[in-house]
């Protein structure tokens, strides 16, 4: 698919994930839309990468791949640019939802976009982190049609003033969404029924 | 052997994993993010199953011979096996670990012993099958032929 992005940096997306399957999943699922990804299997290296970690003890060593070099603990300027944050959910430690929450408290990234991933479909889960400001949920596995869902959110985060010809793509979700519309909206979630996908 | 002789024995020994329920639909997402830039991506991952599920089930076995067996802890490594095996398409491994975690919430040690029995089995005949698979593939690449892809819905 040809860019209609004047600018040609590819967007940046932080997939977080403590199951390295999924991580491997996630990243190919990524490359494929031609995203730069970096992947990390915790919360605590997801908020040390954006430097959102208060204490400076990090011996921890991260396996991040094809990105640039992560901030410096403690700096408060940040060199890192991301995108959009894919996280998982259940994870030990911080978890997906206290990783959401803490991006959305902070003044530099709480316009990031966030994704939020599960193994399960629990209608309340899904509730709590839509309404605390996550884009999308995906149930897992995740597939090519969820990756799809990505772009809109990034070329919203791309500055449309510079760019005039890009089209405002909101048709399909329902970017501006009134508190009670936000549970279960079923264009967010994919339901399986008998191994049958309904793409809602 | 000639080429299409191994399409032929590699599309049949597919479709029988599926209709068998060994393998299900993400299997085949998997196959699909397969191409020239990425030639061993299944290979990749499912040997990443395979080493993962395997600690997971020693963990498993482990954590159920103790004196007072931490039913959280089990839990939560039954999670994360059913987890990857749907992520891979191992329908029956999946599903072996969802009755699993249903007797974990029962607190009952007996029927857990049980169920990671017949996980166990679960994981050693998908590795079975998984590995021989993928030796077909093998001898299709190295007689000259592509991998074909079985179309489902046919």
């Amino acid at each position: 698919m040809s860019s209609v992005i004047a600018n040609e940096t590819r967007f940046h997306v932080l997939a977080v994930d403590d199951s390295i399957i999924d991580r491997k999943l996630i990243e190919r699922l990524l490359k494929t839309s031609s995203y730069q990804v970096t992947t990390v299997d915790s919360g605590a290296k997801a908020l040390e990468f954006l430097g959102l970690l208060e204490d400076e003890n990090s011996g921890i060593n991260m396996n991040t791949n094809s990105s640039p070099p992560p901030a410096t603990t403690g700096n408060i300027h940040h060199e890192v640019e991301v995108n959009l944050i894919i996280t998982d959910y259940c994870m030990p430690g911080i978890t997906g939802y206290d990783l959401l929450r803490k991006i959305k408290e902070s003044r530099l990234f709480r316009d990031i976009p966030v994704v939020m991933m599960s193994s399960e479909n629990v209608p309340t889960r899904i509730n709590s982190c839509l309404q605390q400001g996550a884009q999308e949920f995906f149930i897992k596995p995740v597939q090519q049609s969820d990756v799809n869902k990505l772009r809109p959110h990034l070329l919203k985060g791309r500055s449309t003033e510079a760019q005039p010809n890009i089209i405002n793509n909101s048709s399909n979700l329902n970017a501006k969404r009134k508190p009670e519309e936000e549970s279960l909206s079923p264009s967010r979630i994919r339901t399986k029924l008998n191994d049958l996908e309904l793409v809602q | 052997m000639e080429v299409e002789q191994l399409q032929r024995s590699f599309l049949e020994y597919i479709a029988a994993l599926f209709r068998e329920g060994f393998l299900d639909g993400q299997f085949s997402q998997l196959q699909l993010l397969q191409d020239e830039s990425n030639p061993d991506f299944v290979v990749e991952v499912v040997s990443l199953f395979f080493e993962d599920s395997e600690r997971l089930l020693n963990d498993l076995t482990k954590a159920l011979d103790q004196q007072n067996v931490d039913f959280k802890r089990i839990d939560a490594h039954v999670h994360q096996l059913k987890g990857s095996s749907s992520s891979i398409g191992a329908h029956r491994v999946k599903n072996a670990c969802i009755t699993f975690r249903n007797f974990c919430d029962e607190r009952n040690v007996e029927a857990c012993l049980r169920c990671l029995q017949e996980v166990k089995q679960e994981y050693l005949l998908a590795k079975t099958k998984l590995e021989a698979l993928f030796r077909l593939e093998q001898q299709i690449v190295a007689a000259g032929g592509a991998i074909p892809i079985l179309d489902e819905f046919s």
